[in-house]
């Protein structure tokens, strides 16, 4: 948790920082060429900036009571409708973080068609973020460091515990909450 | 020990891989469609030769575990392909194309890679010669220089990934690139050296410091072996 939040999210702050700066210089002087050419920097160093920051405040201590699946009444209904009970949820989950090739995110969103609310489960390669208009109710990176100096080659077990540390809480508000309130701890931090 | 034996092994063992026969006894339940199976090569060396550059957990546990794994997953999934193209499912076959990538690109690449290090014992690190030494110096200058553009490629691969310098087919210059995930050097590309980029290449021994590693990894490269991938 040190060496992910204190170096690795520091990395992607850092280098976002500069790219911005860079575009910001780009846009200032109308070069174009330039701007287009830094939109992957942006993407891949935003995109870890903002996974990251949805990741930590959808984990918990396994002793906290935001921990347990009790704190999120309304989602876990949704689930079970969805999925037909928690535990082939669970399953569909890793099965999806499993097959993820290379390094990447596993997410259950919500989406909003017309009125109706569906819940899904994506995942994204890299540090692609998950802001294509769903609301991201919960992530789990799947980078090898996440989960390396753990569990070693053994991810299965990774996934497996990332259970007893979910935020079920946060991941309620996010379930009854709009898109921006999901993203809202990005604004804080800036 | 010979380094064109491990090379032809190692080749061997992935072009097995790339072969599935079709299927030879049709109605047999449990029929295995595949004739020809990967095998996890050996090692050219101890898992603890290339130290203090890789550490010998981290060879162990890579070549062991990792690199089985896309052994065991390549024969399970060249099975399932063998037995779609039986069944002419076409579907089945498109589906099952990113998984022989990905699992079949793993073997591959981990097959280049280990042959083409070497503890610095066995000339890990020293120079190339001859016609590789020729087009390093054509193309980038010298060795030194095309370790800096190397290096910068690697540590600009976004995710999971590998970084080759390779030799077009069609013109035969050499040049750096870089492929996502476990995507295999193919087609137009010739594989000359490869160096894994992933992070359980070298996240237990430095961590977040990744350009240490790819610093560090030139000192047991095998420029021996990659010169004779050069044609």
């Amino acid at each position: 948790m040190e060496l992910h939040h204190s170096k690795h999210h520091q990395t992607y702050i850092t280098n976002l920082n500069a790219a911005l700066k860079k575009q910001a210089e780009a846009v200032h002087a109308s070069d174009i060429t330039t701007q287009v050419s830094l939109q992957q920097a942006i993407r891949f160093n935003a995109g870890g900036h903002i996974n990251h920051s949805l990741f930590w405040q959808n984990l918990a201590p396994t002793s906290s009571s935001d921990a347990k699946l009790s704190a999120a009444p309304n989602l876990v209904k949704h689930i079970k409708t969805t999925w037909g009970d928690e535990d082939k949820f669970r399953e569909a989950f890793k099965a999806a973080l499993l097959g993820i090739q290379g390094s990447g995110w596993g997410w259950l969103v919500k989406t909003e068609t017309g009125t109706e609310q569906r819940l899904s489960i994506v995942t994204t390669k890299d540090q692609d973020p998950p802001v294509g208009g769903e609301v991201p109710i919960l992530g789990v990176d799947m980078w090898e460091h996440a989960y390396y100096l753990q569990y070693l080659n053994g991810k299965p077990a990774y996934v497996d515990n990332i259970w007893n540390v979910i935020n079920w809480k946060t991941a309620e508000e996010r379930y009854l909450g709009a898109r921006a309130d999901a993203f809202k701890v990005l604004k804080a931090s800036i | 020990m010979s380094s064109s034996l491990l090379r032809s092994s190692a080749l061997r063992s992935a072009l097995r891989a790339t072969a599935p026969a079709t299927c030879t006894r049709a109605g047999l339940a449990g029929a295995t469609f595949v004739r020809g199976k990967a095998t996890l090569p050996d090692l050219p060396y101890d898992y603890g030769a290339l130290e203090p550059n890789i550490s010998g957990r981290i060879m162990e546990l890579h070549h062991k575990k990792h690199h089985q794994t896309y052994v065991t997953s390549l024969n399970n999934f060249s099975e399932q392909m063998a037995e779609a193209k039986h069944k002419d499912d076409v579907k089945s076959q498109i589906a099952l194309q990113p998984m022989i990538n990905f699992h079949g690109g793993g073997h591959i690449n981990h097959s280049l890679f280990w042959e083409n290090l070497a503890p610095t014992s066995s000339g890990g690190g020293e120079p190339p010669t001859g016609a590789l030494a020729s087009a390093i110096n054509d193309s980038y200058g010298s060795l030194e220089s095309l370790k800096e553009k190397f290096n910068a490629a690697l540590a600009g691969i976004q995710g999971s990934g590998w970084a080759w310098l390779v030799q077009d087919t069609q013109t035969g210059s050499i040049s750096i690139k870089t492929y996502a995930n476990q995507d295999p050097v193919v087609g137009q590309f010739r594989p000359i050296l490869g160096i894994d980029a992933w992070e359980h290449a070298y996240y237990l021994d430095y961590e977040n410091r990744k350009a240490e590693y790819f610093k560090a990894v030139w000192n047991v490269v095998n420029w021996k072996a990659a010169e004779a991938r050069l044609k």
